[in-house]
């Protein structure tokens, strides 16, 4: 009888201590977790939107999208989070885009767990620029081993081809529901 | 009777004779998988070394209040309690590393080197023996993913901390970035520490011969 007594007396001690100190420490970290997020967010947002100065965010279900302003406050476009899947796992990414939703203007990798050394490479310059003043009227194509030749086509990495893909398709999708949502239709 | 050892052997021997990685195999996992780079060693090896020094100083001054059929389950909620803690403040503070450490900074609540020095360790000396004894063992197992991280990271991508160090003539070995050469570099090294043990246990036998 003792001893049970003291199983229970030494654990309720342990997990109330710990929740305390747990609590205390989750209350210091939370506003500094907070400011850390909305600080990766806007940093992100104006990476892809270069003259942006301020941004709203958009209500659309399920696409995380803002509406971004120029410092004389007027529109300049929308930038837009979105994820999709990869080769190993989800890819996270943002990608600026004009008001008429018709040409994109530069994308940032966000999360990714691809290949090293292969996959990765769609987090370099390299690639993100082929995406610059991309045409977006219709959907995005990728090409294989050759330059493009239309200015709505992307060159896929060698090697890495379905992780280039993979970035397309997650464009093409953000932009459908975001045409969807503002009433402009292919 | 139990020996008593000298304190300062009680940190020294985490750096070699009974080292977390080389001599217990212990705590792999992590070892194995954050070591693309030595930044990401060495702040995997601080956050695990805090964790063990703490839970190993509190789980010592409980020892004699814990029964003995629950300790594992007051151990974990002790060792939990501080990874929790690494995990926010990193979060809050050091947002980069805490995205490239991702899921390995909770997992420290498993890792079985702080498990198994507060069982093997702290559970049946005093405080300051165990803070040694958790301090020398961190200290080895921080020493031994920074050697791995800068070797990955040095023949991956010729630099070691993000600083150049091979000229760009030399050509990356990818595999020492990816799972692979994790696992070749630690055989290398384990393989090493293994030789060295032996030369020298061969090496102090002749000469106790040569002396006889």
């Amino acid at each position: 009888m003792k001893k049970i007594l003291q199983i229970i007396l030494v654990l309720t001690f342990t997990a109330s201590i710990s929740g305390f100190v747990l609590s205390s420490v989750n209350k210091w970290a939370r506003p500094f977790i907070e400011e850390n997020r909305i600080r990766a967010i806007s940093q992100a947002i104006f990476l892809v939107q270069s003259e942006g100065k301020k941004y709203e965010k958009l209500n659309i279900g399920e696409l995380d999208a803002y509406k971004v302003f120029d410092e004389n406050n007027n529109s300049i476009g929308f930038a837009v989070v979105h994820q999709g899947n990869g080769f190993q796992g989800p890819i996270k990414l943002i990608f600026g885009i004009n008001e008429e939703l018709n040409r994109i203007k530069s994308i940032e990798i966000l999360e990714q767990v691809e290949t090293p050394g292969l996959g990765t490479l769609i987090t370099e310059d390299d690639f993100k620029n082929r995406f610059k003043n991309l045409n977006a009227q219709s959907i995005i194509k990728i090409v294989k081993g050759k330059k493009p030749s239309n200015d709505y086509e992307v060159q896929a990495i060698t090697g890495a081809t379905i992780s280039s893909k993979a970035v397309v398709e997650i464009i093409n999708d953000a932009i459908a529901k975001l045409k969807k949502h503002n009433g402009i239709e292919k | 009777m139990k020996k008593q050892v000298s304190l300062h052997y009680e940190f020294l021997k985490g750096l070699w004779e009974i080292h977390p990685i080389f001599k217990q195999a212990l705590g792999l996992c992590p070892t194995l998988a954050v070591t693309v780079s030595a930044i990401n060693g060495l702040a995997m090896g601080l956050a695990t070394t805090f964790v063990l020094i703490f839970s190993s100083v509190i789980i010592s001054s409980i020892r004699k209040i814990v029964p003995n059929q629950v300790r594992i389950a007051t151990f974990i909620l002790i060792i939990s309690t501080f990874v929790t803690i690494v995990d926010l403040v990193m979060k809050a503070k050091f947002p980069e590393l805490s995205k490239a450490l991702g899921p390995f900074i909770p997992l420290i609540v498993v890792n079985c080197l702080i498990l198994g020095r507060a069982e093997a360790f702290a559970s049946k000396n005093k405080i300051f023996r165990s803070f040694l004894d958790a301090l020398g063992n961190g200290t080895g197992f921080l020493l031994a993913l920074v050697v791995l991280g800068s070797i990955r990271e040095l023949l991956g991508t010729r630099c070691i901390f993000g600083f150049q160090i091979l000229p760009d003539g030399f050509s990356t070995w990818m595999v020492m970035i990816l799972p692979a050469g994790a696992f070749l570099t630690l055989g290398l090294l384990l393989g090493f520490a293994n030789a060295y043990t032996k030369w020298k246990k061969e090496k102090s036998e002749k000469e106790i011969l040569i002396t006889n």
